[in-house]
């Protein structure tokens, strides 16, 4: 139990996904203008995370045992079709998220954080049920710092900033800062 | 050759870049298409494209050295294949056709990485089968290799190789001279050196490139300017 804590909790904080280890960067820069948007696509994120670990777990058990060298090709094509299971559903059932999230719901496939997260259940070798718990903090973790971005860049378009730092290079400054802070947790241990 | 008007990074002027039209992109000379790559259509300083490897591995040189080399490996491997079969490759799944071509070359290189340099395979850990999830590869095959010619994607996916090279190569030679003091693993300071270990940890690798792009915009600024004075 108190392993399964300590993998929800090292993953959310101490190893963030996107602030400490630089997976999902893609979404991090390029969706974080309206934090509406941002907690929406964090959370679509987090359902796709549980989803691949449970089918990277299936695959690891029962086909990747023998054939190690298909292990990426199996798992693009799996996040793939889980991402466009998922496109269907929403657009039958929450049509209104469905049409918030646009363009940005199939870009999930090839958002990395999705393949890291079966690439390292795989290196460390999780079991089901820590797979699951390690998504779980994935995702919060995704949804945390995509939050955490949008809600300062929404207070970035009030102020007056010089002209060069109108792009990108003002919001890779302040993602450095907020990473710095997300280092201050190593203190509470190391990760594997 | 010498005709040819380059488009570079620094000629170019700000309101020119071409937006990524459906339909196929303009002709261009061979020469025209490396180049776009490693200029005006950077992937990495200019269209922020490939962010995770480019901050995940770029701690010393060697390092994003490999890394630029294998998406060059895999760039010019998926373009070639996707142009060869675009006549061939159904609209309703190309994305998919596009990822296995993609995940298939990826695996290549991870195999090839791993047969040859050992340690830099370890040190990469899982960021060269990510290659695949870049978003650089897929946007490549969709705008560009799926609708000209194979020898004009093969170009392309060398220039866009070359310039996601060049960069991770800047950004990973500031990281190890200032976090280690050495470049390529080679001394460069001596024992009175300090590390700046900052820049070895995921802080410092947002803030060389942000560094690096605030410094890019003040010099494109500057030109700008002087350009409105002379005129």
């Amino acid at each position: 139990m108190s392993n399964l804590a300590w993998i929800f909790v090292s993953t959310l904080l101490v190893n963030n996904f996107t602030l400490v280890m630089f997976l999902g960067l893609c979404s991090f820069f390029g969706v974080t203008a309206k934090v509406e948007t941002a907690w929406r696509l964090g959370l679509a994120n987090t359902f796709v995370l549980i989803l691949t670990a449970l089918s990277a777990w299936v695959l690891n058990t029962f086909v990747l045992a023998r054939t190690p060298f298909l292990r990426t090709i199996a798992f693009i094509v799996v996040i793939a079709s889980v991402v466009q299971i998922l496109e269907m559903a929403l657009k039958k059932y929450l049509p209104v998220l469905f049409r918030q999230l646009g363009i940005y719901l199939p870009l999930i496939t090839t958002n990395c954080a999705i393949l890291g997260l079966a690439l390292f259940q795989t290196s460390r070798s999780y079991t089901l049920i820590e797979g699951l718990v390690f998504a779980l903090g994935a995702g919060f973790g995704l949804t945390l710092a995509l939050s955490l971005m949008a809600s300062i860049r929404e207070r970035i378009e009030l102020t007056d900033v010089p002209a060069v730092a109108r792009r990108m290079g003002l919001v890779l400054v302040i993602a450095s800062c907020l990473s710095m802070a997300f280092m201050g947790f190593a203190g509470m241990g190391s990760a594997e | 050759m010498t005709a040819v008007p380059v488009p570079g990074l620094v000629s170019a002027p700000p309101s020119s870049a071409p937006a990524l039209v459906p339909g196929a992109p303009p002709p261009a000379t061979v020469f025209a298409d490396v180049w776009r790559g490693i200029g005006r259509e950077n992937p990495v300083l200019v269209q922020f494209l490939g962010m995770c490897p480019t901050m995940a591995v770029t701690n010393v040189l060697a390092n994003g050295l490999a890394m630029g080399i294998a998406t060059t490996f895999v760039l010019v491997g998926s373009g070639l294949f996707v142009s060869l079969f675009r006549k061939y490759i159904a609209n309703e799944v190309r994305i998919t056709s596009y990822i296995l071509i993609i995940a298939t070359f990826v695996t290549l290189a991870d195999m090839l990485l791993a047969a040859t340099f050992p340690d830099i395979s370890k040190a990469l850990g899982p960021f060269i089968p990510l290659i695949v999830a870049n978003c650089l590869l897929l946007g490549r095959a969709e705008a560009f290799a799926a609708k000209v010619p194979v020898y004009r994607a093969v170009a392309d996916g060398f220039g866009m190789g070359a310039g996601f090279t060049l960069s991770l190569c800047l950004l990973s030679t500031i990281r190890e001279v200032l976090g280690k003091g050495s470049i390529l693993g080679h001394d460069l300071f001596g024992p009175r050196f300090e590390p700046w270990v900052f820049m070895m940890m995921p802080p410092g690798g947002f803030l060389t490139l942000g560094i690096a792009l605030l410094g890019l915009a003040w010099v494109m600024e500057l030109r700008k300017r002087r350009a409105l004075v002379t005129a």
